[in-house]
């Protein structure tokens, strides 16, 4: 290629600019708009409101996630008041339009950022925007994949296009391999606890090297998920052979000589030699460990045998903000983390739903029991992967041990469905927000990976899954 | 969706000096109720500003319910304002209840995209200058205001001392007019219909339409 050598989200970029708008906004096309009741009916609702027309409707898919009961034998009915009118409003909006909607009952539908990936609605090198600001999870598999507002979304709809600030761009690369028993979500919080809940903002952040070549895509998901904890604009990986394996057949992307002419064009799909970064940043995976949140803000992560640390150990933090996240979580420093009884337990959300979070942490509570007195819920991040565990029996295992087994959906990652874990109660969550009152009011959140979660619920205490992993 | 045109407003500020404010906390969940853009100011900062939750007895000790605020137009916050959730609520709920600009040490991007298009400026400035504005305010709330002008892209400081800030042309001019930025994109209706159009031969698996025949 000639020119400067530009990096993957610059070439992204370039492709889908339609005008320059001033020094620093684009107006750009955007290949795929992704809506779901909470954030996407009000917006769908604006459109038909303000007398306008979906540009082209088969670009739109939604779903519903955010506010549906998860609990089974469920209806429109939500334990949050007024959530149906949230579903109803977006279903007759979907209908109303054309657009393909992945209902309540459909064997299709779930948490949005699973369901696009599974179904191959994101694909490498597309603009893929949604109201909701995990995103840029679908950044790994190559796509330019950003959160908006709804107006944003209501935009784009109207126009096939938004007006977008170009981010910076960043590149982490992270070296060597995850050791035993940590994961995608240890890295993760990691870095967070490493560059600050602010990080990454304005940028975008492009992972890369020998820890992200091995990861499979489900990892890859979960990472690119949790850059949103970073305020990244957005996260992506340059799509390679296992990217392409995976999209393969899925029921919306291209097949045939489409295809072919797809994946040729996606092999080019990476930063040239000499690309030159906003910032760059290097870390090991090998230093990684497996990593629990202690306070309110995803920044405030510490390794699994480390203690709750003082002002001193926090430079992330002010005062004001060590000492509000230790009140509200009930902890003083030099506390050891591991050991921390907790009330409740959860699996699931966009972090980690998938099916190979839900088989890894299955394999922890094999022929266990979840500790008395710990409320433990799994809830599969869509209706196939729900199909797909208990195909594979990992429903039993879950229900086996103690856990309550779902129907697909955001549930208690926070409270958008009304259900909670209770006032002041101590959860070990694998989802991506500790924030105050995230999980229900006044509900204590510790952010961690799926198998931290399931050692937790064994043990009833804050626990070292490497104890348990088989 | 437009805000109001804003040029200049020198308001009554509310000093709320803490990092990583979410969105979360801005608007909790629970008063997201119906699928509508207004009837959110209540909710703001709800967890904070009452003292039950879902209920609405104020909380004395949290700044918004100070009496010597009433009115404020202005927030002043730390870094990295608006993280968390994408909810436009966040900015309908700040816009709703009178605030029409937020001068903090760094935005997320969402938020301050969605702050912008509801006519609510983002306005960065380092910390000492926001701690300085902050302390000058606190001595007397409801004469010590601080103005901000757009156009001349400043802050003026109750002692009169100015701070530049800086904002993009187009988020300025959207802002300074408050214009529908929906309207103004359909005007390049053609320019999009022929970028589509040759972007549809060179990346025909791109439009699903084409990827099913």
């Amino acid at each position: 290629m000639r020119g400067h050598p530009k990096t993957l989200f610059e070439k992204i970029w370039a492709a889908h600019r339609i005008a320059a708008l001033d020094s620093a906004t684009d107006l750009i096309a955007i290949d795929r708009i992704l809506l779901h009741e909470r954030t996407g009916g009000i917006a769908l609702r604006g459109i038909a409101e303000s007398g306008r027309k979906v540009l082209d409707t088969t670009q739109v898919f939604a779903t519903m996630d955010h506010v549906v009961d998860t609990r089974p034998g469920r209806t429109d009915a939500t334990l949050m008041e007024s959530g149906r009118e949230f579903i109803t409003a977006t279903r007759e909006a979907a209908h109303a339009t054309g657009i393909r909607l992945f209902d309540l009952g459909d064997p299709a539908q779930g948490i949005v950022h699973v369901i696009s990936p599974e179904r191959g609605i994101v694909l490498p090198g597309l603009t893929l925007v949604c109201p909701d600001s995990h995103t840029g999870t679908q950044g790994a598999l190559g796509a330019l994949a950003w959160g908006i507002g709804s107006t944003e979304a209501e935009h784009a709809l109207a126009t096939g296009a938004l007006r977008a600030r170009k981010p910076k761009t960043m590149r982490i690369s992270i070296s060597g391999r995850l050791a035993f028993g940590v994961t995608a979500k240890d890295l993760a919080l990691a870095l967070i606890g490493r560059l600050g809940a602010g990080g990454a903002s304005g940028h975008i952040i492009e992972f890369a090297g020998e820890a992200i070549e091995s990861l499979d895509i489900e990892a890859r998901l979960t990472l690119c998920n949790m850059a949103t904890e970073l305020s990244a604009f957005s996260a992506i990986i340059a799509p390679d052979a296992r990217a392409l394996d995976y999209l393969w057949g899925k029921p919306h992307a291209p097949s045939g000589a489409l295809w072919d002419s797809a994946a040729a064009y996606w092999n080019t799909l990476k930063s040239d030699e000499g690309a030159v970064f906003d910032m760059n940043l290097n870390f090991d995976a090998c230093e990684v460990s497996p990593m629990v949140t202690w306070g309110t803000s995803p920044q405030q992560a510490i390794s699994i045998d480390a203690h709750v640390p003082d002002l001193m150990a926090s430079p992330r933090d002010t005062d004001e903000s060590h000492a509000r996240a230790l009140t509200y979580m009930d902890l003083s420093p030099g506390t050891k983390i591991a050991g921390l009884p907790i009330g409740a337990a959860f699996i699931g959300s966009c972090t980690n739903s998938r099916i190979s979070d839900l088989r890894r942490a299955a394999a922890i509570l094999s022929g266990r029991k979840v500790a008395e007195g710990v409320k433990a819920i799994c809830v599969p991040g869509s209706t196939p992967v729900k199909h797909q565990a208990e195909a594979e029996g990992l429903d039993r295992i879950f229900r086996e041990a103690g856990f309550e087994w779902r129907e697909s959906g955001c549930s208690m990652c926070f409270f958008s469905g009304g259900e909670s874990f209770g006032t002041r109660q101590r959860v070990i969550s694998s989802t991506n927000r500790n924030f105050e009152s995230r999980q229900g009011p006044q509900t204590r959140t510790h952010l961690a990976s799926p198998e931290t979660v399931a050692a937790s619920a064994i043990a009833g205490c804050i626990a070292d899954p490497r104890r348990f992993v088989p | 969706m437009s805000g109001r045109p804003f040029t200049t407003l020198t308001a009554v500020a509310l000093p709320l000096l803490r990092d990583n404010v979410n969105t979360d906390a801005i608007i909790p969940s629970r008063e997201m109720k119906h699928v509508s853009r207004r009837g959110l100011a209540d909710g703001l900062f709800a967890d904070w500003r009452y003292t039950a939750v879902g209920g609405r007895e104020a909380d004395p000790s949290f700044v918004l319910n100070d009496p010597r605020y009433a009115g404020c137009a202005i927030l002043l916050t730390g870094s990295n304002f608006g993280c968390g959730s994408s909810r436009e609520h966040a900015a309908w709920a700040l816009a709703e209840y009178g605030f029409r600009a937020i001068v903090a040490e760094g935005f997320n991007p969402i938020f301050r995209g969605n702050a912008i298009l509801n006519g609510v400026v983002p306005i960065v400035l380092a910390r000492a200058q926001i701690e300085t504005l902050a302390a000058q305010v606190a001595a007397d709330p409801v004469r010590q205001r601080v103005t901000v002008d757009l156009r001349a892209m400043q802050v003026t400081a109750p002692d009169s001392a100015t701070m530049a800030f800086t904002l993009d042309a187009e988020p300025r001019e959207m802002l300074l007019e408050g214009l529908d930025i929906i309207d103004l994109t359909l005007k390049r209706r053609a320019e999009i219909a022929s970028f589509r159009s040759s972007d549809r031969q060179a990346r025909p698996w791109a439009y699903p339409e084409a990827a099913k025949s």
